[in-house]
């Protein structure tokens, strides 16, 4: 899977989550949780789509390597099963 | 229409999942009402099968209103059976949702209209009142293209989907809140609870599970605030008519705000008896729902108390309004590392601020700290809850 395949999903999820937003626009290194205003229910359902849609099991010790979008692709990379 | 909060007068019949013929259960949802709290979902509290609608989609019909005729089982229920039809069959006849409502008001349908058998059976299929028709047939005589025609009318005039009206819910909260501030005497107590064995039991526990089987800390404080409401009946329940009332069982109000402003806060169905992976199935499935402006009734109808937690973004001290008919609301700001004295050493720890509004005509701040202090206390063995 490409870097750009895997922005892509990671920008589906967050827009799932947070419907009104417009994903594509935001700032790819500003924090996800202040620019989406989301909260760690809807943190947890975005780690829970990731391991579904990708494979990877995000450890929540690994939490904050995906506080931002650049951060979340770089570190699913790395990841990818 | 059943009562889905003290303010609620009226409600809109946006959706039936049921038809005439249809066998229903204890539970099923079996039509959305629009309120000013958005689509909810009404379950039946009855088993039987469905015998007639009484109110069509569209129709906006006052709190008591029968919405429809379930057949139950003879004998079965105890419910005396509201007479909201014409003809008066012999078994029992329960209201398809709510509590036992007023008798029908309309005694349009003894008036009768004639009608074909086909149309009726549409009309039924449909849940459409007959005598909202305009029959064109020899004597006003209701045909089968009447009916298709109300049909199409109804579809033409559906109200929006179902979600949440933010604008209405605002004037609900404004209204519940005014009305809790004016009639309340509250009284605010807070008590710092320190967190760390919560987190390290928590950070042991979500390392082995993969992302769908974590637990929040917000399960441990609703958790933790329904074994303390147990213990401490007189912050879980209503005032009524001058009175208190405990409840019985511990339906925690969870707190949850909607994108875009609004809150709501549904109730967890005996909290206390939940294991903690349940209760946050539990609150991760109504989160879900919220956002998707989904709330099934009794969720909203009888919480006996409520939770309001800010969350790892918000500030560290919540004050809550008690939502009537309630008489207490617990709130807790995020989890914020601070000096701890402990042996006379200070030490930095995760620090949760807690805090009470409870209603002074019921209980006083002496219960109230001990209410509090029990809640701390239970956090401190997150493993027992």
């Amino acid at each position: 899977m490409s870097t750009v395949d895997i922005r892509a999903v990671v920008q589906e999820e967050l827009g799932n989550i947070a419907p009104e937003m417009d994903v594509g626009a935001i700032d790819p290194s500003a924090d996800l949780r202040e620019a989406l205003d989301i909260d760690s229910m809807d943190f947890l359902n975005f780690v829970t789509a990731i391991h579904r849609r990708l494979g990877v099991d995000v450890p929540e010790i690994d939490y904050p390597k995906l506080a931002t979008l650049d951060g979340a692709v770089a570190y699913l990379e790395t990841r990818l099963p | 229409m059943p009562s889905l909060g003290a303010d609620m007068e009226a409600g809109t019949l946006v959706e039936w999942l049921i038809k005439a013929g249809d066998p229903v259960k204890r539970g099923d949802i079996v039509a959305v009402v629009e309120t000013q709290k958005g689509a909810i979902e009404i379950e039946t509290f009855e088993t039987g099968t469905v015998e007639r609608i009484l109110v069509e989609i569209g129709a906006k019909v006052p709190v008591g209103t029968p919405l429809a005729i379930i057949q139950t089982q003879r004998g079965k229920e105890g419910v005396a059976p509201p007479p909201p039809a014409a003809k008066p069959p012999p078994p029992l006849k329960a209201p398809a949702a709510g509590p036992p409502p007023v008798a029908a008001k309309n005694g349009r349908v003894a008036r009768g209209a004639r009608i074909s058998p086909a149309a009726r059976r549409l009309a039924e299929q449909h849940g459409i009142d007959i005598l909202t028709i305009t029959g064109t047939g020899a004597d006003n005589t209701i045909l089968l293209n009447d009916v298709e025609r109300r049909i199409a009318e109804l579809k033409a005039q559906a109200p929006r989907a179902p979600g949440f009206d933010l604008a209405a819910m605002r004037e609900a909260i404004a209204a519940a809140m005014a009305r809790s501030k004016r009639e309340i005497p509250h009284y605010y107590l807070a008590h710092e609870i320190e967190m760390s064995a919560c987190e390290d039991w928590l950070t042991r526990r979500n390392a082995e599970r993969p992302p769908e089987e974590r637990l929040l800390l917000g399960a441990l404080l609703v958790k933790a605030v329904a074994l303390a409401a147990q213990k401490f009946p007189a912050f879980n329940g209503f005032y009524h008519d001058g009175k208190f009332e405990a409840a019985s069982s511990v339906h925690i109000g969870t707190a949850i705000a909607i994108r875009g402003g609004g809150l709501i806060a549904p109730a967890i169905h005996d909290a206390d008896r939940l294991s903690l992976d349940d209760l946050m199935m539990k609150m991760r499935e109504l989160v879900e729902r919220v956002r998707a402006g989904r709330i099934r009734g009794s969720e909203i109808a009888d919480p006996t108390i409520t939770v309001s937690s800010l969350g790892e973004r918000g500030v560290e001290t919540l004050y809550g309004i008690i939502y009537l008919p309630q008489v207490a609301i617990v709130g807790f700001g995020k989890v914020a590392t601070r000096p701890w004295v402990e042996g006379g050493t200070v030490l930095a720890r995760p620090i949760v601020n807690a805090t009470l509004a409870a209603d002074h005509r019921v209980s006083d701040g002496h219960a109230g700290a001990l209410f509090l202090t029990e809640i701390g206390k239970l956090l401190q063995e997150p493993e027992t809850l």
